[in-house]
């Protein structure tokens, strides 16, 4: 059962085959086995795991199968950068290093609402500042296909223990690409919803106009089952839209549309560079969908190359902003003994963020600096507007679009720390969805190496049902989901 | 060759909501520290603002009271810089496009007469909370009740040239803001703050380098400041020095200013668009609906005191001060609506006398315009004597007994019967023939110690036109 889907573990339970507490044992002994190795969750209260599970099993009891209610005892993973009442939420950073919300973010009530079972807190790069969860405070976060090698990132925590499955599913948060691209580095599925379509409400924010949470999961089903729980208007979070278009997530994963689908191949995404092998799984995968009925397009996104370079001034001009609360007077770490005020400022602050926080901090605050502005902030705004202009209008011609999710598969550890530009590359292909604010989703098409390669799927805005069915279309037809990382499958000693 | 004064105002007023701009907490003054806070006004991770809507409508009435063009579309920017009491590290405001801009204000000054003084806009922005050094030892305490609540921040042209115009100006956007309700305006709550950018030049030249002044919180000193440092600078230059731009603080006790920052000492506030609110977007019904409830504004009043009730300049200008006034005054009129003049008159100069005595504001008054109105009528009518009335509203004011029920239990009902002041006066000449003499002999300044006699003999009780009316007639009889 380790392996299982979100889904298949419902019927279980549904069933009567197995409890909630059952389910959580199980996968709180695979935590127990192989987290020291993966460095997956940086923080795990066992009993309060369990208990949320007898919780969950006595509402069971006392409602019926009927009465279950959407995510009823399932098991889900937290990324650290979700605001909880119960346990710290750290952001792994120092300079939240023991800090405890007093609230539980938006995403998270929903989720308790929906009868989850939240799993721990996993690893991240700190502040969701990276792509390879090598920058968290907490040490390194290990993929299960290679432990030598990164689960990508930022939410590489959630991959990794979604892929060693260590936990059914799990929450992450993409800024730039932080749940698609580790899910592609992990051979898992992962989905990043239209920006608006899930409150932030409660999730420490990185760079507030492109950030969404979304779900890590095992199939594309799953993902629709754990968006369909987050999503949908909060008053408090001004960025959601009262009148988003409604999906029934479910079924839009049972209309698998590959049939007269008008699938969009951007001729910029197939470049140079790219790996050869991750080329051929895509192209491989994209034959698939022709054979399944698809209709393949060429196209052009001309403004793509500019995506990067815009992203990286428009993320760390919210970003200085956002982490200047961080500024140890009301909360979080402080100096000793600071002399001044200005001393306690500078010296909480360079103790409490890493290299790479800093690094996006000074970027921002001198993109907006005055006599800057115009040169870097707004011209990133304008680029902008230009890559949302290349989506519309390919969008006019095509129904979704298909691109490799990552150029690479899963790169050492250690390999591109000293090198942030090549870094800052890993997430070429996911970034202009962000800041488009389109859905996107990745799922696994192959193994190049041994190394799980991603497809991605871009969706006009407001149409994850597009994404979903597609996606679920080649799901169907392929067994690449299936795969899973062999040093972690043992065979369960459990009844489960 | 002389100097020319130029001097920009900013005001910033708070909102009087109910909540704080962003969050549900409440605004109220006084609470004991750091009771009025939320993770949203506390600047917690992963709090969001929630703009507050009472807050959009008091900024859209306040701008079209001074005739400014409503933004329907408006943005919200971030303003950055690090301050223990300004949670998030940065303040969330309007600054590339504001909800209200292009209005005006018009003053009368008695030195430069009357003037129009441009607003260049009106802001959305968030109050940042206290710091407070003084008298604690080496540490620094923080309340953020305040952090977060409301405000407008208007700003003018540089339109004003002297210290006087400024306090007008002032005085004129305060009036204002108190009539329509959008803020308690009071400058010693910090409600209602100003500084001033004030510069000096030759006529005809480019602006001069200008100063901010701040942390003044009265007319008074605000008037002060502006005067200290046009001296300061005029002094600065025609010792052969410049003007450094910069920031300064007003001493009030010392009565002097002192440099606050330089303009290099100047944080950088790399404004950028707000990514956590959306637009701001009011529709054209939204603001005519605004529009629609606005009630009338002091000048408007001022200009229908004048023709509807004929009242002089100085009466309207003294009853349209505030919306109490002003309501008061029309109570008044409408209970004694025979002379409006008269009722301007003694509210003016009798009722807000002795309130003032009494330190009491309109809304703590004894007694109701009504009430006041029936002395009024008693006058009218000759009941009583203007005198007599004056001593009725003491004790009206004193026990809040109605006019008519003391005048019956003091009997001080005037006598205008014509025959008893005849009998009076006989009465009088009978007792006095020597000054009867006198005054039929010609001295007719006798005249008035008749008068004396009679009022005297009726307990100042006849009525004083009667008696000089009559006595002129019986004098001259012989």
């Amino acid at each position: 059962m380790p392996f299982s889907s979100l889904s298949e573990i419902k019927t279980r339970l549904d069933c009567g085959e197995t409890t909630a507490v059952e389910v959580a044992q199980l996968y709180l002994d695979r935590i127990a086995a192989h987290n020291e190795q993966l460095n997956a969750f940086v923080h795990l209260d066992a009993d309060h795991v369990l208990g949320q599970a007898q919780a969950s099993d006595a509402y069971r009891a006392a409602h019926g199968v009927h009465g279950a209610r959407a995510l009823e005892g399932l098991p889900i993973a937290i990324k650290d950068i979700f605001c909880t009442q119960d346990g710290p939420t750290q952001c792994c950073s120092n300079i939240l290093k023991d800090f405890h919300a007093p609230y539980d973010a938006h995403v998270i009530t929903k989720l308790k609402e929906a009868g989850a079972v939240l799993v721990g807190k996993t690893n991240m790069d700190e502040f969701a500042m990276g792509s390879s969860t090598e920058t968290s405070a907490f040490g390194v976060c290990r993929n299960p296909w290679n432990t030598d090698r990164i689960p990508g990132g930022s939410s590489g925590g959630s991959a990794s223990a979604v892929a060693a499955a260590l936990t059914p599913a799990a929450l992450g948060t993409d800024t730039g690409g932080s749940i698609r691209q580790p899910a592609s580095l992990t051979g898992i599925t992962g989905m990043k919803p239209t920006y608006g379509r899930v409150s932030r409400r409660g999730i420490i924010a990185f760079a507030s106009s492109l950030d969404q949470a979304g779900p890590m999961t095992r199939t594309v089903k799953d993902a629709a089952m754990l968006t369909a729980a987050i999503e949908g208007h909060d008053p408090l979070d001004s960025t959601t839209v009262a009148d988003a278009p409604q999906l029934d997530w479910l079924k839009a994963c049972e209309q698998r549309n590959m049939q007269g689908m008008k699938i969009g191949v951007p001729k910029e995404y197939f470049v140079e560079g790219m790996d050869a092998e991750v080329r051929a799984s895509v192209e491989e995968a994209l034959k698939q969908c022709e054979a399944l009925g698809a209709e393949l397009v060429d196209i052009s996104l001309p403004n793509t190359d500019l995506a990067v370079a815009a992203y990286y001034v428009i993320a760390p001009s919210e970003a200085s902003a956002n982490l200047s609360r961080y500024d140890s007077v009301r909360f979080g770490h402080r100096c000793e003994n600071p002399e001044d005020l200005l001393d306690m400022y500078t010296r909480s602050r360079d103790e409490g963020f890493g290299s790479e926080v800093k690094r996006r901090i000074l970027t921002g605050a001198f993109a907006l600096s005055s006599g800057y502005y115009d040169a870097y902030y707004l011209k990133a705004q304008q680029v902008r507007t230009l890559i949302q202009q290349d989506f519309t209008q390919a969008f006019e011609k095509v129904d979704v679009i298909a691109t490799p999710t990552s150029p690479v598969t899963a790169f050492k550890i250690g390999e591109k720390t000293d090198d942030p530009l090549t870094m800052y590359l890993s997430d070429i292909y996911t970034i202009a969805v962000n800041l488009a604010g389109l859905p996107g989703l990745s799922q696994p098409c192959g193994l190049a190496q041994g190394l799980p390669v991603g497809l991605q799927w871009i969706a006009p805005a407001w149409r994850e049902d597009v994404l979903l069915g597609t996606a679920s279309a080649y799901e169907a037809a392929t067994d690449w989901h299936k795969q899973v990382p062999a040093a972690f499958n043992e065979i369960s000693g459990g009844k489960a | 060759m002389s100097w020319e004064v130029v001097i920009g105002l900013e005001v910033h007023c708070q909102i009087n909501t109910k909540t704080k701009a962003f969050c549900g907490c409440s605004t109220a003054f006084g609470a004991e520290p750091n009771t009025q806070t939320c993770p949203v006004c506390l600047g917690m991770p992963g709090q969001l603002p929630v703009l507050n809507a009472v807050a959009v409508d008091k900024t859209i009435l306040t701008g079209l009271a001074i005739y400014a063009d409503i933004n329907l579309e408006s943005k919200f920017d971030r303003k950055n810089y690090f301050y223990p009491d300004l949670p998030k590290g940065y303040q969330i405001t309007q600054f590339t496009v504001p909800l209200v801009e292009h209005g005006h204000i018009d003053i009368v000054t008695k030195s430069r007469g009357a003037k129009r003084i441009g607003v260049t806009r009106i802001h959305m922005e968030e109050d940042a909370g206290k710091s407070m050094h003084e008298g604690l030892d080496a540490v620094s305490h923080i309340d953020l009740n305040r952090s977060g609540i409301p405000l407008m921040e208007i700003v003018s042209e540089p339109d004003m040239r002297s210290s006087d115009e400024a306090i007008a100006y002032l005085k004129n956007l305060h009036q204002v803001i108190r009539f329509l309700g959008v803020s308690g305006a009071d400058m010693e709550k910090g409600q209602f703050r100003c500084d001033a950018n004030v510069s000096v030049r030759r006529p005809g030249e480019p602006f001069g380098t200008r100063t901010e002044m701040k942390n003044m919180n009265s007319f008074r000193f605000i008037k002060q400041a502006i005067d200290y440092e046009v001296v300061r600078q005029i002094e600065v230059i025609e010792d052969g020095g410049a003007v450094i731009q910069e920031s300064r603080l007003w001493d009030s006790v010392k009565n002097e200013s002192r440099s606050m920052r330089t303009k290099e000492e100047a944080n950088d506030y790399r404004y950028f668009p707000e990514p956590d609110l959306p637009p701001l977007r009011v529709s054209q019904l939204e603001v005519d609906n605004i529009k629609a409830g606005m009630p009338e504004l002091p000048h408007q009043l001022h200009a229908r005191f004048e023709a509807e009730f004929g009242l002089s300049a100085y009466d309207a200008d003294v009853l349209t001060q505030t919306r109490e006034l002003s309501g008061w005054y029309e109570a008044l009129v409408a209970a004694h609506p025979a002379d409006p003049k008269r009722c301007a008159n003694w509210m003016a100069n009798e009722l807000l006398g002795r309130l003032k005595e009494m330190n009491k504001d309109l809304a703590h008054c004894p007694i109701s315009a009504q009430a006041f109105a029936q002395l009024l009528d008693r006058m009218a009518d000759s009941t009583i004597s203007g005198k007599t009335a004056k001593d009725v509203l003491d004790a009206m004011m004193e026990t809040g007994v109605s006019a008519d029920d003391f005048i019956e239990a003091k009997g001080l009902k005037q006598v205008s019967d014509s025959g008893e002041i005849d009998a009076m006066i006989q009465a009088i000449m009978d007792a006095n023939p020597n000054q009867l003499a006198a005054y039929r002999g010609g001295k007719e300044k006798l005249f008035g110690f008749f008068v004396g006699q009679v009022m005297k003999a009726s307990k100042g009780q006849a009525n004083p036109a009667m008696v000089n009316q009559r006595l002129k007639e019986l004098l001259k009889a012989s």
